[in-house]
Parts: C-alpha cells; structure tokens; sequence
C-alpha cells in the first residue's frame, strides 16, 4: 500500500499540472454548485473547446485504447488528471453521461463502421449523447420501458415517452432502451438502438426542475423510424446491454459534487461571533470532522477501486458506495452551511452572498443527487443483495409476459 | 392534565382546514412562488382578517376574538399545512405578541385593532448580516428617538407597516416600532430560498423609533417575543411535516415499481415510519410548549426550545424524505414537494436556526439542574 505517488505517477501528475496550467485557465468559469443550471450557449461553447483541447493532448479519455484517440492510460493516471482538472474550474458536465455510459455502450456493442463514426467525434466534444432510459412507468425498474419499437422492413418504428432525460435539450445522439416484445418477460422483450436526436418524430420538452432550472426533459417520440443497423445487440437482448450502460455509470457518477468541508470551513471562518468565529464552535468542529472523514473514507474507497481497476478486475456493485454518501453529504452539508448563517441563510441571491449561494444551490440540487442514476433506496438494496448477498425481494414481475404486469394504471 | 384539544379547538381546527383547504390551494401558493413580484397573496390575507385569526389571541378590548393561544396554535397548524403565502408569522406571532407582552397601553390601543383588522403587516428585525444576532455584534441605534442602521434579512420587511427593531439606546439594546412607511426608511426587497414568503433589507437613516417596554430590556424581551413565536411555528412546521407524510403515503400508495407498489417496499415503509415517529414526537413538544404559552409558564423557554429544535427537525426531514419517495417526479417544478423543502427551511431560519435553540435550551437546562 502506498497513498503517495510512485515515482512515474508524480512524474505524471507534474506533466498533467503543468499542461493544465498552460491551457485550462482560459476556459475556467466561476461555477455555484454542483448540477449547475447555466446551459448558456457561451458555456457550452466554452466546453467544447476545452474538450477539444484535452483530447488533442490525449487527456480526454485517458483510459482508452489509443486506436480510440483516448491514452492507453491506466486508471491511476486519470484519478491523478481528475484531481489537477479538478483545481480548475472546468469541470463541464455535458460530457459524462455520452462518454462515461453512451459511448463506452457503443463501443462495447456496435459495428467497427459505427464505431468510427461516433467515438472521435464525442471524445473531441463535437458531439454530445444523452441516456434514454427512465420513463413515466419506471426510473428505478428501468426494465419497466413501454416505449414500443416495431418491425418495419430494415427499419423500426418507435412510439413512446422517456422521461427525466438529462442534456436531450442539448444532445446530438442518444441510446435508448425499447420495448421490442410485450409477450416476453419484461427483461427478455427489451433492445437498445442508438438514436439521432435530430430524427423526425423526437420532441423534446424541457421540465422545470426543483431547483429552478430545466437540466432534464420528457423526450416523446411519434413514428420514430430507425434503422436496424442502429440496434446495439441482439433483438430481445437489450438488457444486458443496459447493465453494461449502468456499470459505467457507477463509475461516471459518485465524483466531486462541487461542495465540500472546506467550503464550510472558509464561511465558519467569516462568520464572527461573540466568541471569535463559528469555526471555533465545538459542536460545528465535531460535524467538521466527520464531513472531513467521510470524503476521505469515499476518496480513498474510489481509490482502492482505481486500484482493482488496474488489475484488470471490473467495478462491483461497491461502488453503490460513493454516491449514496456523496448526494447525502451535499443535503447535509449545504443545510448545515445555510443553517450557520443563522437567519441570514434565507437569502438566496449569488450578488449578495457568494459563498452562501453555492450552499443553496447544493441544498436544492442535493435532493436530485439522490435520486438520479439510482435512488438512495435502490442503491443500499445493492449493496445488500449484490455485495452482501441477502436475499432479495419477493419478485412478481420477472416471470409474468410484459404486458400482463401489474402497474397500478 | 389533558393533553389534547379541547372540542371548541378541534371544532376551530378543523373549520380553519376546510376553509384552507378551499382558499388556499396548491394553485394560490403557486401563484406568489411563480411571481418574482409577490411576496404573499392580498386577497387570502383579507380573507384570514375577515375569519378574524390575526386577532384570535388578541383581547376583544383591542379589537381581537380574545381566544387563547391554543387556538391559535391550532390555526398555525393548519396554515402550515398549507404552507399558506402569507405575513401571517411576522404579523401576528412577532408583532402582535410583542405588543401583548411588553407594549404600553396607548402603543396597544394604537396597533391591535389595526392587526386585528388586517390594515397592518408586521415584521421582526433583529438579524444584521450573516450570524446569529449578539448584543455584543448589534450595530443598529436608537439616539434621541431617531433610529440608524441596517437590518438584514427582515421577514415581511418588503410588504410591512410596522417593525420591531432590536437596535442599542446608549450601551443597551432595546426594542423599538418604527413605521416603516414614515420617514428615513429604505427597503430593498431580497430573494429567498422560499419564494412565497418575503424579505428585505431594511436600511433606517433617523427613523423615528418609539421603545416598546423598559431601557435595555431588548434582548431580554426579543428571547421572550421569540420563545412565543417558536411555540407558534413550530404548530406551522408541525402542519407541514404532517401533509407531507400524507403526500408521501398516498404517493407511495399509488406509484409501481418492480411490480409493486413501492409502499410494499421496508425501505419505503421505514422512511414513512421514521417521518411518522419524528412528527409525532414533534407535536407532543409543541402541544407542551402551546400549554405553557397559553397558561403563561415558567417552563415556557424550555418548553418553546424543545418545540422549536423537534419541528425544525421533523419538517426538515419529512420535505427532504417526502421528495426522495416521490423519486424523479419530487425533484420537479410542478409537484408540490418542494414548496414544503422551502417553507421547511424558511421556518427554521425565521426565528433562529436550531443551533441557536439548542444552546438556549441547555443553558436553560444547566440553570435549571443547578447543583
Ligand atoms: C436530476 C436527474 C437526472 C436524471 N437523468 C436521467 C437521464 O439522463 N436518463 C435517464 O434515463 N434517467 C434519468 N433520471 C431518472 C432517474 O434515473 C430516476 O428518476 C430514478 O432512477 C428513480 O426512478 P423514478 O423517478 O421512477 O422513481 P421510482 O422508481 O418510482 O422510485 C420512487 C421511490 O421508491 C423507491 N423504490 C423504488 N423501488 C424500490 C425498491 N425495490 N425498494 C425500495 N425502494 C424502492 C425509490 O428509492 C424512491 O424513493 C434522472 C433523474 C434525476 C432526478
């Protein structure tokens, strides 16, 4: 065990750091909280150029095949690029979802045409995916899907609704997971197809999220025709496809929410009182301690993860971990943040109060974090039945043909 | 000993929830979230005037029903149920029970009626900038009756009429009413986390300031107005904790997952169970704080504390969980978990965030168990 560098994993951190410090500053904003609502079109702008510029130094994906334009790197180098990036201010989010989960499910499945047609074009931020999975019927029991895709010819023709649909606003592409056979058990009449968003038939309706801002759309979809050279595995078996979209996005999720104890150390710090500063309260350094040991309990856990990685084993379930105890955190945390400011906390207003501002974005944001990709109850239920083994739940839909599962409507 | 309502109260209770129910629906509530340009809604607060509640404590003398403060722990309840989008808190917990508590007999004669009748909003300004209010940190000043400095964030301060100031007279802090529609008086209206309620800073340039009870009693009286006001909130966080264990239950009842209903799920039932046992637990240390309210007790600070730390606790985690149950849907715009998320988080900053309390309660405690 060695949590420092070896000698050419410093050796790489100073290269990363001095590239970044080079070429990140000029893309840097000035960001509130994780999740963050400003899609302008200049920060959208801004991204892609700075995607562009990491995968032309080979810093874009750096665990990917070279053939792929990523690296040929190993995990570890990209925890350590993670962390220098991290210092910058750029962290983007358009592209995780497309290269963390779509793309990766493409390269996993598609043909070497379709391959080379994508693959280059999302790692260089030319083009951005988005994940159709979750639908009115079912975010939690992806394999719930009605979204329905016929056979007509060398086509399909896809009728339905996604729902909760990140970046679909703002998406060139997409994987989408459709019901191909309601007579099957719901997992065996399920396939995945990829999808061009600009497809006549696809409407896309932004929702307004609790946060205030609108990340996430309901995606509708009337007479949809894809091809059938655009399914990603076999007919029926899009399931399995899935699982490997959702064991990279253990993997993509459960990183930095943006807030952490340092943030709320520096506002104890400023915030006087009648005793010196809130930071010298013990019941806040308590708290303070236990936020500090828990990021680094999930710091290092990723860690050791990266390490399993390395060794050629595939992330497990364990990596439920990260998330449950980053998205909690975040609730905590901001609420802890806002409650320290006393009355003060109310005011919600980024000109007026900076620092509080990003708490408040994190306390309305937080609760989302909870919920997307894996809800906090579906998450411990892995851990409990995938890593612990326990036994499941008693299961009624998993034998039963599709159609004749109970919904409630 | 009877630890329950008594049938008039339950009587008032319930006719203040149909007519809540009817008055104040989702859509009113939306109405004031939606429009950056209203902090409350003028039409329900005529309305709440016309039932007569913002004098339901208040003697008849003055104007007021002259009931007790039960029942007006019982309407609280039901206006935080529906997280009504009113000045009602400020008005009438804050300004009213200020009054009652340490006005003169002509400062009473001149306000109460006027409370009473709806014809004036109130507000409680004791916070200036980030912190917990210190008499030690007060910059605020009273000299010669003229009132200098600036109060920031002021529930209300945007639509009221009148304020209660803690500001310092000499070395002693002290409360003062000022009218804020008089001279050298600003406002600037602020965003909130709680868009159905409002805020400002109110900046005072010698505004005249009249002191409500004795020289340097401020502080004192300002903990004694806030030990009345957390009783009463914490009917209103108590209110809203319980609608939203009903949102949560009935949702659970009706959304599938997996086949099931996800109310057939432990960890669903758990969280429902968990929401349950902290309101409960909740309301019983708010009906004990009401009872000292009402009968004017010594354990009243005690009591208030206790009620004040259980109903923040308890609102907080019923919005938050009440969100997580409803999955994707409880993290839109246009279903109602939020609204309570905010209004959770607005009512436990309004009066002092629990922090404050707890240590108010220990010391309290401390003094009480003394060797
Ligand atoms: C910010 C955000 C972004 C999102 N982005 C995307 C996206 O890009 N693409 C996409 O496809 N989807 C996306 N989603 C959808 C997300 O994956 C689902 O909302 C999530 O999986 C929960 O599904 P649901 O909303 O249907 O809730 P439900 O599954 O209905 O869950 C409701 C409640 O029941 C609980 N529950 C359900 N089943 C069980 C069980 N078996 N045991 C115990 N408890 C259970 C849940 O934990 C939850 O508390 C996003 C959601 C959010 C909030």
């Amino acid at each position: 065990m060695d949590f420092t560098d070896s000698p050419e994993e410093a050796a790489y951190r100073a290269k990363a750091r001095a590239w970044l410090e080079e070429n990140a500053p000029k893309y840097a904003v000035k960001r509130g909280a994780a999740m963050e609502d400003d899609e302008s079109h200049d920060d959208m702008a801004r991204g892609k150029a700075w995607q562009a510029t990491k995968a032309a130094a080979g810093y874009a994906q750096i665990t990917w095949p070279k053939e792929w334009g990523g690296a040929g790197g190993t995990p570890m180098q990209a925890v350590i690029f993670g962390q220098e990036e991290a210092r910058f201010g750029v962290g983007f989010g358009y592209f995780t979802i497309g290269l963390g989960m779509c793309v990766p499910t493409v390269m996993a499945f598609a043909d070497e045409a379709t391959k080379t047609r994508f693959v280059g074009p999302a790692l260089r931020g030319e083009e951005i995916w988005c994940q159709l999975f979750s639908e009115p019927s079912g975010g939690s029991d992806v394999a719930a899907a009605r979204t329905r895709a016929v056979r007509d010819g060398d086509d399909w023709i896809i009728n339905g609704q996604k729902v909760w649909t990140s970046g679909a606003h703002y998406s060139d592409f997409g994987i989408v997971l459709v019901r191909t056979n309601p007579d099957a058990p719901k997992h065996k009449g399920l396939t995945m197809f990829w999808i061009d968003m600009k497809s006549p038939g696809i409407e896309v309706r932004p929702i307004h999220q609790m946060s205030g801002g609108s990340n996430f759309n309901e995606v509708y979809f009337t007479d949809v025709r894809v091809k059938d050279s655009q399914r990603l595995g076999a007919v029926d078996d899009g399931w399995k496809v899935s699982l490997v979209t959702l064991m990279n996005e253990r993997l993509a999720v459960g990183g930095g929410t943006g807030i952490d104890y340092s943030m709320i150390l520096k506002l104890a710090r400023e915030l006087k009182t009648d005793q010196g500063t809130a930071l010298g309260d013990q019941a806040f350094r308590e708290k303070l301690a236990d936020w500090y040991v828990q990021s680094e309990g999930l710091k290092f856990t990723r860690f050791r993860t990266m390490t399993a990685l390395s060794r050629g084993q595939t992330p497990g379930p364990e990596s439920s971990i990260g998330k449950i105890i980053a998205a909690n955190q975040l609730q905590e945390l901001s609420n802890a943040a806002v409650e320290l400011e006393d009355q003060y906390g109310i005011i919600d207003d980024a000109e007026l109060a900076p620092l509080s501002a990003a708490f408040q974005g994190g306390l309305l944001s937080a609760p989302g974090l909870r919920i997307a990709g894996g809800t906090d109850e579906i998450l411990k239920n892995i851990i409990a039945e995938r890593v612990l083994g326990l036994p499941g739940d008693i299961r009624v839909d998993k034998d039963v043909p599709f159609k004749d599962m109970p919904t409630g409507r | 000993m009877n630890f329950d309502y008594s049938d008039d109260q339950k009587f008032l209770k319930d006719e203040a929830r149909k007519f809540l129910e009817a008055e104040c629906t989702p859509a009113r509530v939306r109405a004031v979230l939606d429009d950056a340009a209203r902090s409350y809604d003028e039409g329900l607060w005529a309305k709440v005037a016309a039932q007569g509640w913002l004098g339901a404590a208040i003697p008849e003398a003055h104007g007021g029903l002259g009931l007790g403060h039960i029942e007006l722990c019982a309407i609280a309840e039901e206006l935080g149920r529906v997280c009504a989008p009113i000045p009602f808190a400020s008005t009438v917990y804050f300004l009213a029970e200020a009054l009652l508590l340490a006005g003169s007999e002509a400062q009473k004669a001149e306000w109460l009626p006027r409370i009473a009748a709806g014809e004036v909003i109130g507000a409680f300004a004791t916070a200036e900038g980030p912190g917990a209010v210190s008499a030690a940190g007060l910059q605020a000043k009273v000299e010669g009756g003229k009132l200098t400095g600036t109060k920031v964030p002021v529930t209300d301060g945007d639509v009221a009429g009148v304020a209660v100031v803690l500001a310092k007279e000499g070395a002693q802090p002290g409360l003062f009413l000022v009218d804020l529609n008089g001279p050298g008086v600003a406002r600037e209206t602020l965003k909130t986390l709680d868009p159905t309620r409002g805020a400002a800073r109110l900046t005072f340039t010698g505004a005249p300031a009249e002191r409500l009870g004795g020289p340097g009693e401020g502080l004192a009286l300002a903990e004694q107005v806030m030990d009345r006001a957390a009783v009463l909130i914490a009917f209103e966080q108590v209110g809203g904790a319980d609608r939203c264990l009903i949102m949560a239950k009935d949702y659970a009842l009706e959304r599938y997952a997996f086949g099931r209903v996800i109310a057939s799920y432990q960890a669903i039932k758990h969280k429902l169970a968990d929401i349950y046992v902290k309101n409960e637990l909740a309301r019983s240390n708010a009906y004990y704080g009401a009872w000292a309210l009402n009968a004017g007790a010594a354990e009243l600070p005690i009591a208030a504390s206790a009620a004040r730390v259980a109903a923040s606790d308890a609102f907080w985690f019923a919005s938050k969980e009440n969100v997580q149950t409803h999955g994707g849907m409880g993290f839109t715009w246009e279903v109602d978990c939020h609204l309570y998320y905010r209004r959770s988080r607005q009512l436990s900053l309004v009066a002092g965030a629990p922090r404050v309390w707890k240590e108010r309660l220990v010391s309290h405690l401390e003094r009480r168990n003394a060797a």
